[in-house]
């Protein structure tokens, strides 16, 4: 198929129109030394009951994404410079903070990394799962209270009519995390962002969390935007995955594709360093990807991952790549596929 | 089968808690009787989640937890019971690096001269000859000596990691004990450093204790591993044995929980799901500690402690499930 730009229209590849769409998102923070283009360019599409990863390093700008959706960037120093996000059509960057207040937590809500320091101490969790019901589906409390016990039963927290008079303290991480869980769903919202939900947890309540989501979704047909580090849990968890560098897209597709065949020398090099536990290691050594991070405060014109690819060509330096569709519904930022031709 | 480096008997740290009023003291037993050999030039290491002690393992090995029993040899001296000046002379044989480069490192000292503190310390080689001795560590953890000028608050996360390891080394210990030590980094960056790992223990034949909670990088870098649980051990394999065929259900169960990018295939893979978060160390089951959230407990795993046994050589595992000649006895998970 031939070459589209990055502004094609997301029905071209999915039959439905998206529940929630990012149209070219850029964000800027002012700092001390200069501005930090944090996000430039960004393009995701979100379809109802799926569930898309969001992958890359720290500092790419994954979280930033996030908060941007939910239009919780401070500002200043930070500032949505360009782009549209669009749930269910309309664009939630132009609405009215009032407005705004009915969208985050009832219709869009999200799970943190740290379970323990977006709780409040101070509240029981009861409280604090009632709150949102109340103050967006008017509840009362007697009804609020119901639907919080309900909630904490339907995250498996045992004997919820006593938990939910409990504090957070008195519960464990992967328990606290159930709790946001619990709170984030309350409102029966159409799409979840799980920021690194499970970055604090032991593995073996890591799985347990991903299980509850994956259930959570299947019943309630919630969206997810899952947003990782951990290629292994894109592998479980998700449909599709757009990966992440330095604050731009860099590949977006079908999970089972990206995994077996990645086309971004980034993403080829994210999958193939880090080591698998359910993979023989003959002591050769890991694949590594040279240099680190660039900084956000220099733009140059180029690839942003130009400096640490193996793959790197004159252009590399001077332009950005365009937005190719290797395949329907996969689509990668590389000077390698200019013409849309998968190459080896 | 090589001379041993490091033998650990019995190791055991107790932490006494003092009881609230009127409630008696306890005990925290945050580690309780681990024994382990490590081969001259190999790499043990020790695998489990937060709280099981694995951490605490690595201190009490570098004396900077109390040994409440047991003990540590390293070769013929008795780490274990040295004390004052001939622990401080000893200690230039081993050496940890721990997990944040960020809190690792002291912000007021530029780096060159955090390694060059590390010589004058052990007294290695002639004053004269110490900045050149800091040189040739720098290039050597892939470092260029003109950082050496530079704050920690200058380097990235895996530059503080090299130069964490190059202080490490400073003393060319025969041991290093490594405390998750690429657990803050990004994938990317702990391909690099795990990279130079290997390339150092080849290179200046070191014994590494590697603490772990990630089963990939374990298995990546340990020829010898533990799974601990509790405090305890409950198996103990080469990393073939131990991943081709582990026994222990708690093994099993971590193996089936890691998110891996293999296993995305097998549409519903093998799976043990636990329930529950780990008991607190300070509760410990009187039987089996893992008794509570296996799968496959019977009566007899509540009543006793299960010894840890070799079931195959060089393959221990500690549970009453397993038969003494390596059979799990307990129904293997199905596909769910």
């Amino acid at each position: 198929m031939s070459s589209m730009s990055n502004t094609a229209p997301a029905h071209l590849t999915s039959p439905a129109v998206p529940l929630l769409e990012v149209r070219a998102l850029s964000v800027a923070f002012q700092t001390r030394g200069g501005t930090a283009h944090v996000l430039e360019d960004i393009h995701l599409h979100l379809r109802r009951g799926e569930t898309l990863g969001l992958v890359g390093e720290s500092g790419c700008g994954k979280s930033i994404t996030a908060l941007a959706l939910m239009r919780l960037i401070p500002q200043p120093p930070g500032r949505i410079t360009a782009g549209q996000v669009l749930f269910e059509g309309q664009d939630l960057l132009q609405l009215p903070e009032a407005q705004m207040r009915h969208v985050r937590g009832n219709r869009i809500s999200m799970i943190f990394q740290e379970p323990m320091t977006s709780l409040n101490p101070a509240y029981t969790v009861g409280d604090q799962i009632m709150e949102p019901v109340r103050l967006h589906q008017g509840l009362d409390a007697h009804a609020a209270l119901a639907r919080a016990i309900d909630m904490l039963k339907a995250v498996g927290i045992p004997d919820a009519e006593r938990r939910v008079h409990q504090y957070p303290h008195q519960f464990s991480g992967g328990m606290r995390q159930r709790v946001m869980i619990a709170m984030a769903l309350a409102c029966q919202p159409d799409v979840l962002i799980a920021d690194e939900p499970t970055t604090a947890l032991d593995v073996t309540v890591q799985a347990q969390i991903f299980d509850l989501i994956s259930d959570l979704r299947e019943r309630t047909g919630t969206a997810v935007l899952l947003i990782t580090h951990d290629m292994g849990a894109v592998a479980e968890m998700t449909d599709r995955v757009a990966v992440m560098y330095a604050g731009r897209m860099v590949e977006e597709g079908p999970t089972d594709l990206i995994l077996s065949r990645p086309c971004h020398p980034y993403t080829q090099g994210l999958i193939a360093c880090a080591p698998g536990h359910d993979t023989p290691s003959h002591g050769e050594p890991l694949q590594e990807i040279p240099g680190s991070v660039p900084s956000l405060l220099e733009r140059h014109g180029g690839c942003t991952f130009a400096e640490r690819c193996s793959h790197v060509q004159a252009r590399c330096h001077t332009s950005v790549p365009p937005s190719t569709w290797v395949q329907p519904g996969h689509r990668v930022m590389c000077w390698l596929y200019p013409e849309g031709a998968p190459h080896a | 089968m090589r001379e041993s480096l490091l033998q650990v008997r019995d190791l055991c740290v107790h932490y006494p808690i003092q009881g609230k009023l009127f409630q008696p003291k306890t005990t925290l037993k945050a580690v309780d009787g681990v024994s382990f050999d490590i081969e001259c030039g190999r790499t043990f290491g020790i695998v489990g989640e937060s709280g099981s002690g694995k951490s605490t393992t690595a201190l009490a090995v570098m004396r900077l937890a109390p040994v409440s029993a047991g003990e540590v040899r390293l070769g013929d001296s008795p780490i274990s019971s040295l004390q004052g000046e001939a622990l401080r002379t000893e200690r230039k044989r081993f050496q940890m690096v721990f997990q944040d480069p960020f809190a690792s490192l002291n912000p007021r000292v530029r780096a060159g001269q955090a390694i060059r503190d590390a010589l004058d310390l052990m007294a290695v080689g002639e004053p004269g000859q110490r900045d050149a001795l800091a040189r040739t560590l720098f290039l050597q953890t892939g470092l260029r000596p003109e950082q050496m000028q530079l704050f920690p608050h200058q380097f990235s996360g895996g530059q503080r990691q090299r130069i964490a390891l190059a202080r490490a080394l400073a003393g060319r210990p025969e041991l290093l004990v490594c405390d998750e030590p690429v657990s803050a980094l990004d994938v990317a960056i702990q391909a690099q450093i795990l990279n130079l790992m290997q390339r150092l223990q080849k290179e200046l034949r070191l014994t590494y204790l590697f603490i772990s909670h990630d089963l990939g990088v374990i298995r990546h870098m340990c020829d010898d591993i533990a799974v601990m649980y509790l405090g305890q051990f409950v198996e103990r394999a080469t990393r073939e044995d131990l991943f081709a065929q582990p026994l222990h259900p708690y093994t099993l169960a971590l193996w089936s929980a890691a998110p891996s990018m293999a296993s995305r295939n097998q549409q519903r893979k093998l799976r043990i799901r636990l329930q529950g978060d780990p008991p607190s160390p300070l509760q410990v089951p009187s039987g089996c500690r893992f008794a509570g959230r296996c799968p496959f407990a019977e009566d007899a795993c509540r009543a006793s402690p299960p010894a840890l046994r070799e079931v195959r050589p060089g393959h221990h595992v500690a549970c009453h499930r397993v038969s003494d000649s390596g059979q799990a006895l307990y129904p293997l998970p199905t596909v769910s």
